[in-house]
């Protein structure tokens, strides 16, 4: 079974890097405003991601960016398509905001909306909300990015007819760090042939590891 | 009244979040649910919490109460200042 990365970005260092072509750098201000900054560039028009905490919008630009312009979406049922996905902090900021709002007995009132997003896997959820993905998730805490173990479970639900594209990657957010690396995988069969010049990107963990810490010359020391 | 209207304008559209909306994008009339506002349950529990923490309100029976409250922004309006004088 021939898996391939069709196509992968990484939003870090106030920069988008589509395929590991720099296509947009934000001005640095706050990790809110790079996202904000990034939201408006690509004309996404979605005003429920301005409720969301930093690390469902760092999910949910990563994935606008990475599926636009593709037929991932008409190629495949939602049911096909799966999202496993991995973090160092899990939803830590979330976590600790909510604590904040409930730490003094007195003055208890702790936000719904914060509190809904104490569990790292609801980025998951609101891009499955967002794209109707409705395949196998799951999102797995790990100290560091393991590409090992994402390759192996990735290739498990392939190979077991689970799933038969997938969104996977890293995606940290944590103050003012943050990083998204985000690529799809599919199966040989179902990839277009590639144009002149394009290569197929085989779907293993020593590739992974290298787009994942790969720094094309243009990106930001 | 058209004061307590504009101050829960402001208060709604930081709390929830509202990017691009101005107190003069929502009419007092205006539903704050469904085809108006737009806003969901996660937001009607967020309202809750506001009502509480900044004007001492806690509303028994939200289910019951609850979508005749936060209908309008003067429907809410009148509940607080009907709490307020009581």
């Amino acid at each position: 079974m021939g898996l391939f990365i069709t196509r992968y970005i990484h939003l870090q260092n106030d920069q988008v890097i589509l395929n590991g072509i720099v296509e947009y750098v934000a001005e640095r201000h706050s990790v809110a405003e790079v996202f904000r900054s990034v939201y408006r560039h690509y004309h996404i028009n979605y005003p429920k991601f301005f409720k969301m905490d930093n690390l469902s919008k760092l999910c949910f630009l990563s994935t606008e960016v990475l599926l636009r312009g593709t037929e991932i979406l008409q190629k495949y049922a939602g049911e096909e398509i799966g999202i496993i996905l991995g973090n160092a902090s899990s939803s830590l900021e979330s976590d600790e905001k909510h604590q904040e709002s409930i730490r003094d007995r007195n003055k208890y009132f702790p936000s719904p909306s914060v509190f809904v997003y104490t569990l790292p896997n609801i980025m998951v959820g609101e891009i499955a909300i967002r794209h109707q993905l409705k395949g196998e998730n799951s999102v797995f805490i790990f100290e560091q990015f393991d590409s090992e173990f994402i390759c192996h479970y990735v290739s498990e639900l392939i190979r077991n007819q689970r799933i038969n594209c997938c969104l996977s990657g890293w995606i940290e957010c944590y103050g003012d760090r943050y990083e998204s690396f985000l690529f799809v995988v599919e199966q040989k069969d179902n990839i277009k042939r590639l144009k002149k010049h394009q290569e197929y990107i085989i779907f293993d963990p020593s590739t992974v590891e290298k787009l994942f810490k790969g720094k094309p010359k243009s990106w930001k020391s | 009244m058209e004061e307590l209207i504009l101050k829960l304008k402001k208060e709604i559209i930081d709390i929830l979040n509202l990017e691009d909306i101005t107190p003069e994008d929502i009419g007092a009339e205006d539903a704050l649910f469904g085809n108006g506002l737009g806003l969901d349950s996660i937001d009607a529990l967020e309202l809750m919490v506001l009502l509480e923490k900044n004007y001492g309100i806690k509303i028994e029976d939200p289910k019951t109460e609850g979508p005749k409250i936060f209908y309008s922004l003067r429907t809410l309006a009148e509940f607080i200042r009907e709490q307020q004088r009581k």
